[in-house]
């Protein structure tokens, strides 16, 4: 009896060792359903290999990256020169998708959707903007009737992605809040209240008359939020899509070539504004050079058909000027 | 495997008649090997080998019980560890400082410790005087088929997860407060001061309304087990001095359950500071310090909640950390508190009142 369990014991223990390479990362929230998409497509057509993906937040993704308890991280924001210094060792960000942060808001008597132009989103946000008819707006709502009524922001109060395009948005467009705010995952926002979460904020803005907030476009349009179009550097109101968000990833007129760029109030015709990569943060040494294999084998697969999923997620892809770009930084992954 | 089969338990079986049904149950049990009965005879051979059993036991319990104390121990250590970086930078000042800036990097935690002071506040001013008429209802007025229906309706609120209030809270209770309560309030008393401003629905008020409905089992079934503990006499001498149902009630029993009664409040305070994810979903999330209940504000644990995942910066994390610490200290205060008090209380109990 006791034979036999210890041989099936031993047999048990051996079966994983006969297959697979296991992958493990973790970082930002705001990707995850693609990669979670990716990850399984992927398994499904290389059944020895498992890619195992957390998504704990981008703050935690870098530092899980750095201290090496991770094979790979992600990000929504790129990690700052000092961090990259702390890590001791090269990481590379490799763009994936593309997202971009909507206006939605609430306010009574409006059913067409509201343009909205830098400075009015900077007054907004600022608190300097307290009603929906200020003059502001008007003007770049001609023909529409706004009412009377205060403005209320909602932002939100975990640290996040999200905030971080946004604040970085305002921070182009608006000295004053360049030098009142600044831009990160978590501000110190001068006016509004915050809500927990891309649902938080929605279900705000969706209760209170007169809320203005910002959300991930991805969770506008799966949850039938309404939402304005904002006026993009060369003058012309752009509302968020698939489409408007890749021609900002396009227009950028230099590409750094460690990725790690802003691509908000891009110089586009019909560029979105508040769009942003999001990266995957790799290690550009490998000690275990099957994981090495597997991971450059996932990014060449990434760059090709993981780019042909992307739209039924809502998640814009790639334009192909990066994807040539990100190629050649693929080769630099030893 | 019948016990009836083994001769041993048989033989004491009849024993075990003089002593009653439940020591028979015991005896009858094949897994028990240590009779009470027969412990002044010399336990058999065969039942010697398991008296390492017994003390094996002892040690295991001892052990889970130093595990348990240990984890306390590490979880202190590791915040102070956590946040020396905090408290070098910025001192005691840390505790003093309004501006939350985590661009620049400047930290100062007052408006966190005001705001889960006052919403603590404002959850047991609300909360106390209904879970003390619960009780007292419940231990003297209430007719004897209702009591235990009653007392089982008002435990069940502790069993509801925070989430589920904070969804709840944000559905029903913010819109009810937006819609009818602040307006109502700001009409009537913004002279005060406390109620002024737009009628967000979501701030310090709705917060604290959330953790009242939270603390009400806790204060109300400790209030009930301290006033059951008051004995009968105390009732009957208050009545037979000519007092009242409710002189009664105010003399005899409130007053000599005093100390209990005060334990079971600081108790549920102490539940309604660390409490989380209702509050975060109600408050407002703003970090600023205002007069006005009806303003959004911001709590100890709902910052920590909301912003742990994504500081990336040492400094941040470890300002984090502190007001993390901050928060255990003045639990554990409150907890220690409330367990001197309860304990002074009912230590010693004469007769049981019938509840």
């Amino acid at each position: 009896m006791k034979k036999t369990f210890s041989v099936f014991a031993l047999l048990v223990l051996a079966l994983p060792l006969a297959a697979q390479t296991k992958l493990n990362g973790a970082g930002a929230t705001f990707p995850y359903p693609i990669y979670s998409k990716w990850f399984s497509e992927y398994h499904n057509q290389h059944p020895d290999i498992e890619i195992n993906y957390q998504s704990i937040g981008s703050g935690g993704g870098i530092r899980q990256v750095t201290a090496k308890t991770v094979d790979f991280g992600a990000s929504d924001g790129p990690m700052t020169d000092q961090q990259l210094a702390d890590a001791k060792f090269k990481i590379i960000h490799l763009p994936t998708v593309l997202g971009a942060d909507v206006p939605a808001y609430n306010v009574p008597g409006i059913k067409t959707e509201l343009k909205f132009t830098p400075d009015v989103l900077a007054g907004i946000f600022l608190g300097k903007i307290t009603s929906w008819n200020d003059s502001a707006i008007a003007k770049a709502n001609p023909g529409v009737s706004l009412p009377n009524q205060p403005i209320v922001v909602v932002h939100r109060s975990d640290g996040s992605g999200t905030t971080y395009v946004w604040t970085d948005y305002l921070s182009k467009i608006s000295p004053d809040w360049n030098s009142q705010v600044g831009k990160g995952t978590s501000v110190k926002w001068p006016t509004g209240i915050g809500a927990k979460g891309n649902e938080g904020v929605a279900g705000m803005i969706r209760q209170m008359e007169g809320a203005v907030g910002y959300v991930e476009l991805v969770y506008a349009v799966q949850n039938n939020i309404s939402y304005g179009s904002v006026q993009n550097a060369a003058g012309s109101f752009v509302k968020a899509s698939l489409d408007s968000i890749t021609a900002a990833a396009a227009s950028m007129k230099s590409m750094p070539p460690d990725f790690r760029v802003s691509i908000t109030n891009a110089p586009g015709k019909d560029a979105y504004p508040i769009s942003s990569f999001t990266w995957l943060l790799i290690p550009a040494e490998w000690s275990d050079k099957n994981k090495q294999k597997v991971m450059v084998d996932f990014l060449n697969w990434m760059l090709e058909q993981g780019q042909t999923m992307t739209a039924q997620l809502s998640y814009a892809p790639l334009p192909q000027s990066v994807k040539e770009k990100e190629r050649e930084a693929i080769k630099a992954i030893r | 495997m019948g016990a009836a089969s083994d001769p041993h338990i048989r033989e004491e079986s009849s024993a075990g008649q003089a002593f009653g049904p439940a020591a028979t149950i015991h005896m009858a049990s094949s897994e028990s090997k240590v009779s009470l009965v027969n412990s002044t005879r010399e336990a058999p051979a065969w039942k010697r080998s398991f008296v390492n059993l017994d003390s094996g036991f002892k040690g295991l319990m001892l052990l889970a019980a130093c595990v348990v104390l240990a984890i306390v121990g590490l979880v202190v250590i590791e915040l102070i560890q956590r946040s020396a970086l905090a408290w070098q930078k910025f001192g005691i000042h840390f505790f003093f400082g309004t501006d939350w800036d985590p661009v620049s990097g400047s930290f100062g935690a007052l408006p966190f410790v005001y705001g889960t002071l006052v919403s603590s506040l404002v959850a047991v001013v609300i909360a106390v005087p209904l879970a003390i008429a619960v009780a007292v209802f419940v231990t003297e007025m209430c007719p004897r088929p209702l009591r235990k229906p009653i007392s089982f309706a008002t435990e069940l609120l502790a069993a509801i997860p925070s989430v589920i209030y904070g969804l709840w809270a944000v559905f029903v209770l913010v819109p009810l407060m937006r819609v009818y309560v602040d307006p109502w309030l700001i009409k009537h008393f913004s002279w005060t001061g406390l109620f002024a401003g737009p009628p967000y629905g979501i701030g310090m008020l709705a917060a604290g309304v959330v953790m009242a409905i939270m603390i009400i089992p806790i204060i109300s079934s400790i209030t009930r087990e301290v006033l059951a503990v008051v004995p009968q006499h105390q009732r009957e001498a208050v009545l037979a001095l000519g007092a009242t149902r409710w002189e009664m009630i105010r003399m005899g029993v409130l007053r000599n359950a005093r100390a209990g009664i005060i334990g079971a409040i600081i108790l549920g305070l102490g539940r309604a500071l660390g409490e989380t994810m209702a509050v975060t979903m109600v408050i407002g999330n703003r970090p600023e310090i205002a007069r006005s209940l009806l303003a959004p504000g911001y709590t100890m644990a709902s910052v920590i909640a909301n912003e742990f995942t994504e500081a990336t910066d040492d400094l941040y994390l470890s300002a984090l950390m502190e007001i993390g610490l901050a928060l255990f200290i003045v639990t554990i205060i409150v907890n220690i508190l409330a367990g001197l008090m309860v304990w002074s209380v009912t230590r010693g109990t004469p007769v049981k009142a019938n509840v």
